[in-house]
């Protein structure tokens, strides 16, 4: 139990000289992408050779015995380079080994205790194939700061001693003893600090609003229903540092009056909930969560609901409702949740990565927090990056960084010499921005007026081998299944814009769809209830904006530049070619291919369904895609 | 099976607002939500069984069909998708021929779905099969491990969970 201020720096004291006589720390990466990789049995592994060597310590053998020295191996949580995974990180020396595999962890073990590096596992930028023994050198982190992910890859979250040891739950300590609540929330407010779920409110703005509704009961709910498709900063944060997010928490409750905390975390994150719970138990055993935490009289609780499954649960109201036990249904909007949210008590609904930068901020001061990113988006910002570049991870980088530094100095550019053609950011509430707009910096305001946003932070990108139309197509499907079909320009537009991008898909549209289409786009976009409706338009609107080339291609040109789209592909016999064997005709489902056994065959353009099934088929390779 | 529902709902303190928590309780129980189960849970929390259909239905992790022992779940997010999930997803049904509309194979043993992320986009395109989660995938490797699971299913002996890592 840590029942005052005085009582945890001195547990600060104890756990960081449990970490001081670590004489190596082997550090294996287990997050959702290492783990998928094989992270455990290279963890399994490690672990047994060095219990072999009789040397091997945890936290607690050496919270046990003052004296006692040795080696140790650990689970943590997201390096970022999941593309490279398994991934193991050597300390003291600080060496990064990649694609790492079970029958490699007895020469990582031995080099490591003799000091010497292996060569053939250390990590290799992809674009220039030059190895980079001490990751931060390389061109992946180099133009990274790793703020909120601090922690994330040093140490194991399912241990709080790890976290307290580097100082975690003083700025708790700091604000229960030297801030009134006002006071905190004054603090957020002036360090600038933007809701990270997407919009961008200001959260100390937020705070303060919900610390000046009165009322017994308020609540703090953590939105970690990260549904964005192609986003996973949220999950490696609960994943790989879970006490961050809860001391964050636990401030919030403090600076509104909040006795009650709930995590909603989508329910694709088994590993995050259960890191989140784990978390929750442990703070609760130390006494930083529960009654009068480090005896300031301030009481906190927190718990866990898990989504099932609905991308509209993200909007706060929705995410409320569902939280209730309900479907998840947006509302209209106000009541605020900060007058009225959970169980109509005042609520403020923060991202986890929001809540990942209080602490931080509560120790270090607005001023340093402000010092980071632009002017009007302070601080930093975690992206996923992934799609068609080399380095695909987990990336954190000051507000106001180019999207060409994020794809071509972090990501180290697109694969295969491939022309990049855009990059999609912030899902399906987001847009598709184009080449020649790379160099605008990235920040809430400047995206916005470009028809994109930050959204919650993936960032996918795309190349010339995929069909910005298929793309905006794909993203509407996307939309369209997870509108929860309150309101009808959002149940019936999405429907609508679908059909549409289909018929364009299909071959089949005519230049007024295109108009429609926009027309559709701007009637959903401003006559939809909450932001699924509101945004639903985003990648449609965006990629007319700045694709509209490829669009006309589709529709005038009859053709699809990228070559994805199905109905424009045409297949061909050459008559040289073929044997005349017939299975080209038996496989075909349309009955498209007619002629006579050891004569040429040939396809009949108007039946052919534009499957493919012929050129499967062929064994003389006499089937041409044109 | 009421046994069991009543043990969740005495878990959950009979908490209206845990609905969502007792209905994921009894789909890990059963794969599936029985209709029983879901009248007992709606008498026994005294709301309407359309109140608690409408939740059942609402959210895409519910199933009110009975599931296969292997769910294979092929990831179609942006970053899967634009890496080419479709076709894996393509392949797979053609493999366990499912037909339009049907996602369950007629032996019981597969359900394929897709899944619209799974957050693990660093080692995109991904298939998950129960709780294992297989990275970098392509259409032939995901049939690999399908024909494995299958010839698995045919050999007498002890049962396992899919040969891969289990993740969480």
């Amino acid at each position: 139990m840590i029942a005052t201020e005085l009582e945890l720096k001195q547990a600060q004291k104890e756990y960081s000289s449990c970490l001081a006589r670590e004489r190596v720390r082997i550090l294996v990466c287990a997050g959702t992408g290492c783990i998928a990789n094989g992270a455990m049995r290279i963890y399994e592994e490690l672990a047994r050779l060095a219990a072999a060597s009789g040397d091997l310590v945890d936290i607690d053998l050496l919270l046990e015995d003052e004296a006692r020295e040795g080696n140790a191996v650990v689970k943590t949580g997201c390096r970022g380079l999941c593309a490279a995974g398994p991934l193991v990180h050597v300390e003291p020396a600080g060496v990064l080994y990649t694609h790492v595999k079970p029958e490699d962890a007895a020469e990582i073990l031995q080099a490591t205790l003799d000091g010497r590096v292996v060569e053939r596992l250390v990590y290799r930028d992809p674009a220039s194939g030059q190895p980079y023994p001490r990751p931060e050198a390389a061109p992946f982190y180099r133009r990274q700061r790793r703020q909120v992910l601090e922690r994330c890859g040093a140490i194991d979250p399912e241990r709080i001693e790890e976290y307290i040891a580097l100082g975690g739950y003083q700025p708790l300590a700091k604000a229960l003893r030297e801030m009134t609540p006002e006071q905190v929330c004054q603090e957020v407010l002036a360090s600038g600090l933007r809701g990270r779920g997407g919009a961008g409110f200001p959260t100390g703005k937020k705070w303060e609003f919900a610390r000046l509704q009165p009322g017994e009961a308020k609540y703090v709910v953590c939105n970690g229903d990260e549904g964005d498709p192609g986003a996973f900063m949220n999950r490696s944060l609960m994943e790989g540092d879970p006490h961050r997010v809860l001391e964050g928490m636990i401030i919030a409750g403090y600076a509104i009056g909040a006795s009650q905390g709930v995590f909603y975390i989508r329910a694709e994150y088994p590993l995050a909930v259960r890191r989140i719970r784990t978390a929750i138990a442990q703070a609760e055993e130390k006494g930083l969560l529960g009654d009068n935490i480090l005896g300031s009289g301030f009481s906190f609780r927190a718990s866990v609901k898990e989504g099932a499954g609905a991308f509209v649960c993200g909007e706060e109201t929705a995410l409320l409702a569902s939280a209730e036990g309900g479907r998840g249904m947006p509302r209209p909007k106000p009541p605020f949740p900060a007058v009225s949210g959970l169980y109509s008590c005042p609520t403020v609904i923060n991202n986890v990565e929001t809540l990942g930068n209080v602490a931080a901020i509560i120790q270090n001061g607005a001023q340093w927090f402000r010092n980071l990113g632009t002017e009007k988006s302070a601080g930093t910002k975690t992206f996923a990056l992934t799609g068609k570049v080399r380095n695909t991870g987990l990336v954190e980088v000051p507000m106001g960084c180019t999207l060409r530094e994020m794809v071509f100095d972090i990501g180290g550019g697109t694969p295969g010499d491939k022309r990049l053609k855009a990059v999609q950011i912030g899902g399906p509430s987001g847009g598709c921005l184009p080449e020649a707009m790379l160099d605008l910096p990235l920040d809430y305001d400047t995206l916005q007026a470009k028809g994109a946003m930050v959204g919650s932070g993936g960032l996918v990108v795309i190349d010339e081998d995929n069909c910005i139309v298929e793309v905006a197509r794909f993203f509407m499907q996307f939309i369209q299944n997870e509108s929860c079909g309150k309101c009808v320009a959002c149940r019936e537009g999405t429907k609508q814009m679908l059909a549409l991008l289909q018929k364009i898909v299909d071959g089949k549209a005519t230049i007024e769809d295109l108009d429609l289409l926009e027309e559709v786009a701007l009637v959903v976009r401003d006559a939809s209830l909450c932001g699924l409706g509101k945004t639903a338009a985003n990648p449609v609107l965006s990629t007319l904006r700045y694709f509209r080339e490829e669009y006309l291609a589709h529709v005038e040109g009859r053709t699809c530049p990228a070559g994805v789209c199905a109905a424009f592909r045409h297949y061909a016999i050459d008559p040289d070619k073929c044997k005349g064997c017939g299975r080209c005709a038996r496989a075909c489902p349309a009955g498209a291919i007619t002629g006579e056994l050891k004569k040429p065959y040939a396809i009949d353009q108007s039946k052919c369904a534009h499957c493919g099934a012929c050129m499967d088929t062929c064994r003389f390779g006499a089937v041409e895609e044109r | 099976m009421l046994v069991t529902v009543e043990c969740i709902l005495a878990r959950h303190g009979y908490r209206r607002s845990d609905l969502i928590a007792m209905l994921q309780e009894i789909q890990e129980a059963y794969h599936y939500l029985p209709e029983e189960a879901l009248n007992y849970l709606a008498t026994a929390l005294d709301i309407s069984p359309a109140t608690v259909f409408g939740v059942a239905t609402f959210y895409a992790q519910f199933s009110l069909d009975p599931k296969g022992k292997y769910l294979v779940r092929v990831c179609d997010g942006t970053a899967c998708h634009v890496k080419n999930s479709r076709r894996i997803y393509d392949r797979l049904a053609k493999k366990l021929k499912l037909r339009e509309g049907r996602v369950t194979t007629a032996d019981g043993l597969f359900t394929l779905e897709t899944v619209a992320c799974l957050g693990a986009c660093g080692i995109a395109p991904v298939m998950v099969i129960n709780d294992t989660v297989y990275p970098q995938m392509t259409p032939e490797a995901a049939e690999a491990i399908i024909d494995g699971l299958m010839q698995r299913q045919a050999e007498p002996g002890p049962e396992s969970a899919p040969v891969g890592e289990r993740n969480g």
